[in-house]
């Protein structure tokens, strides 16, 4: 489904020349449909980096990402919108809408498809009500608790029923209770059918996981284990 | 399509409403710097009535020989203006109305009367009063010229334009420098405005950065994205635009009496309204066209990043 071919991606200087700081350094990996897999690395590993080459946000200096099969160097801009659309996200800081509602936060993911009124108004309240936030409908993002506003941000990931979802640090800003129920979401929506790709510094929660992980330290894989553990 | 756009205007709407405080503070300055023009444009006005005033003072006459008939002066008057495009007015003066002239004028001075009496006969001459379309000295010369070198030589006495040259180019020089202050002014005016229009849409797209990071993230169209922003833009131009158009209305009636006042002849409000066209289309078109452009060029900057 996603597959990395000797990614590398250094970062540019402000001068334009390609002498900056190296992130990714020859990367390769592929992730199946299906699959759960995990991430793990320090901060400033590069996590980041393969999120953004996945959305199609950065280009790789050097090697290829292919997203269903198809190079995404070879990708024009609608089509590297509709692989965005494809993908639900969740990262740490939310990266939420503050100017409107949450029940438009979550209708927004549904306009951007395209989707008629009538159905966005059937499968909003569903969503908004299988993550515990129907309560809070018309409530805006600053008026939510952090677990409340990635809770938000699941449900925003959840509604168009995406084939891949990407949560970058999804437990970054949340305490132990809000993490838990993180997990265990992204786990059912994985047991529903969904590829998960987690990205985390979270030596706990990866190894109670028990799935794939991928160990990235300083730009470059360490290690690749089907059932791994976090050990850097 | 149509649904899209649809929501596209309920965005629009939606942010204007949720955002009064950065939406009010965009109008404000759109107000300001349209007001700039507006003045200009009143500027314009004034510009344009005195250098008329003043350019109608003159003139240059070409006087004839006691020989040429009348007919021969209408004939003169005809092929003149068939010669020369830059004649505005061309104006027969006879022996008699010339005589009429001069005792209306010089009536009270009992030396001149005397002074005719003793001639015995009309001494003044036939003429023809020419004035041209904006008071060119070179335009006033070459038809001097003409009287004197062409065919015409044989009937025209003299030409005044010798001892009026200097006070010519001397008013040409004064309504040229007015023209060229209001242009200068005008296309300097209209930068500092565009700038300060763009700097405020910037400063209120600003705000919605990681917005349109996260529009971007989750796969919507460019123009999804931009175009709340731009019929913002519109909104505030338009809101703009009526607000101008009322003040420029109200002020122009307010002061109307004052500057009849200074500018005998000139009437402000007058002004407006016979060309209120001129202003809405300077207003609204300022309005609107910088402030969808602004939005487009900030919105682009953010979405190319």
């Amino acid at each position: 489904m996603i597959k990395f071919d000797k990614v590398t991606k250094i970062y540019p200087t402000r001068s334009g020349k390609n002498s900056g700081a190296t992130v990714l350094q020859e990367v390769s990996f592929e992730i199946k449909e299906g699959e759960f897999v995990s991430i793990v690395g320090k901060s400033g590993a590069g996590k980041t980096t393969l999120t953004r080459l996945i959305l199609g946000l950065e280009e790789p200096s050097a090697g290829s990402v292919y997203f269903k099969g198809k190079n995404m160097k070879d990708c024009d801009m609608q089509e590297i919108q509709r692989i965005r659309r494809s993908i639900g996200g969740i990262y740490q800081d939310y990266k939420l809408l503050p100017a409107r509602s949450v029940y438009e936060n979550v209708a927004y993911i549904m306009e951007v498809e395209g989707k008629g009124q009538r159905e966005i108004k059937k499968e909003v309240p569903k969503v908004l009500e299988l993550i515990g936030l129907k309560d809070k409908a018309n409530n805006f993002p600053k008026e939510l608790s952090g677990g409340e506003q990635q809770r938000l941000a699941i449900a925003r990931a959840l509604v168009n029923h995406p084939d891949i979802i990407i949560a970058d640090e999804p437990t970054g800003n949340l305490d132990p209770y809000n993490t838990y129920e993180v997990v265990y979401l992204l786990k059912k929506i994985n047991e529903a059918g969904a590829t998960v790709i987690l990205l985390t510094h979270d030596r706990e929660i990866v190894n109670k996981l028990g799935k794939r992980v991928i160990t990235i330290v300083d730009g470059k894989i360490l290690r690749d284990e089907a059932a791994g553990k976090f050990l850097i | 399509m149509f649904t899209n756009f649809t929501r596209v205007i309920n965005f629009a709407l939606q942010d204007f409403s949720r955002n009064k405080g950065i939406s009010i503070a965009a109008i404000f300055v759109l107000v300001i710097t349209i007001m700039l023009l507006t003045g200009l444009l009143f500027f314009h006005g004034v510009a344009n009535y005195l250098t008329s005033q003043l350019q109608n003072r003159i003139d240059i006459t070409a006087y004839f020989k006691d020989t040429a008939t009348e007919q021969d002066i209408l004939n003169v008057k005809d092929q003149l203006l068939k010669m020369s495009s830059d004649i505005k007015n061309i104006e027969y003066v006879s022996k008699d109305q010339a005589l009429v002239a001069f005792n209306e004028k010089h009536g009270n001075s009992s030396v001149l009367s005397k002074a005719l009496q003793e001639v015995g006969k009309n001494p003044l001459l036939p003429s023809l009063n020419i004035s041209t379309s904006n008071g060119d000295p070179s335009q006033y010369e070459s038809i001097s010229n003409i009287l004197q070198t062409s065919d015409f030589a044989k009937f025209v006495d003299h030409v005044s334009f010798l001892e009026r040259k200097d006070t010519i180019n001397k008013i040409y020089s004064i309504t040229s420098s007015i023209n060229r202050f209001g242009l200068i002014a005008g296309v300097i005016l209209l930068l500092v405005a565009i700038l300060v229009v763009f700097n405020t849409i910037k400063l209120a797209i600003e705000n919605s950065k990681q917005e349109i990071e996260t529009m971007r993230i989750v796969g919507a169209s460019d123009w999804f994205i931009r175009g709340p922003f731009m019929i913002q833009g519109i909104i505030f131009g338009v809101l703009a635009f009526v607000v101008c158009f009322l003040l420029s209305l109200l002020f122009s009636y307010l002061v109307s009496s004052q500057i009849s006042a200074v500018l005998p002849g000139f009437d402000a409000f007058n002004y407006f309204l016979t060309n209120w066209w001129i202003f809405v289309l300077i207003q609204l078109g300022f309005g609107v066209v910088v402030g969808v452009i602004s939005s487009y060029v900030v919105v682009k900057r953010y979405l190319d990043v």
